[in-house]
């Protein structure tokens, strides 16, 4: 995805109530996309996952820390990136939930929706802390604008 | 997010409606089935045809429901699962864990 300036910026406190916010302001862009409402409920829920985590395992809970998520569009993508003030993790390390001993955990499902839900997602790691998990979604009618454009000209 | 509960002959139906979302819907899936645990329930039906969406906390909710009933001897089981729901449960196979049904009275029947 080539660089593009972000459609959406929230800073948000790590409280649970506010990944709401995040998942209205985000759905509410991707509905200017006319996007189809199974689509944004799908993206709309892999951002929940990933502001959850943030709250949850990377600011620990802690209100005094915030999540940043930052909302880029392009034709045809949709990226949505999640940043915490944690000490980050290694992805590698989660463990399988469709594992017969892990089938009945409670937990440990989010990672695993958020890459189902998705066509990709990656994990960097800043050099001073945090985490951020980028989200990216082809969108079929997101690249159509673009398409007649080209055609046009 | 709320739950009504109910009995039909010797099945405790919990009635969800809204979302089964972290900080909310599942702690309240949690607190209503310690409720009818305690208060002698065996076997419990989750209603969800009111519920609304859910993410991977309340996911591990029903999980845990789904535990502690079978902890004690009974049985946990779904009814009216919306689409989203269902998909969701299909993502991480746990359709094959959970007993769920279409209606009610087949529900409720499939515990004699």
């Amino acid at each position: 995805m080539p660089v593009v300036e972000p459609e959406a910026y929230l800073a948000v406190a790590s409280r649970f109530e506010n990944i709401e916010l995040v998942q209205a302001v985000v759905e509410d862009l991707l509905q200017r996309l006319e996007l189809g409402e199974d689509d944004r409920h799908w993206i709309g829920l892999a951002v929940r996952e990933a502001v959850a985590n943030a709250i949850k395992h990377g600011n620990g809970g802690d209100p005094q820390k915030q999540v940043e998520v930052e909302v880029r569009i392009d034709a045809g993508d949709v990226e949505v990136s999640v940043r915490d003030e944690g000490k980050g993790f290694d992805p590698s390390s989660v463990a399988d939930p469709l594992a017969p001993e892990n089938l009945l955990r409670p937990g440990g499902r989010g990672i695993f929706y958020m890459r189902s839900l998705m066509d990709k997602v990656e994990y960097r790691f800043g050099a001073q802390g945090g985490t951020e998990v980028v989200l990216r979604k082809r969108i079929k009618s997101a690249a159509a604008p673009r398409a007649e454009e080209e055609t046009r000209s | 997010m709320n739950i009504s509960q109910r009995q039909v002959g010797d099945v405790t139906i919990l009635d969800v409606k809204g979302k089964i979302t972290i900080g909310v819907g599942d702690v309240a899936i949690r607190d209503a089935v310690q409720v009818a645990l305690g208060g002698g329930a065996r076997d419990i039906l989750l209603n969800l045809i009111a519920a609304t969406t859910i993410d991977s906390a309340g996911v591990g909710e029903l999980v845990s429901a789904y535990t502690s009933v079978a902890h004690r001897g009974g049985k946990l089981k779904l009814v009216g699962l919306p689409p989203k729901i269902n998909d969701i449960l299909q993502i991480t196979q746990l359709i094959t864990v959970f007993e769920v049904y279409d209606d009610e009275a087949s529900a409720v029947a499939s515990f004699k």
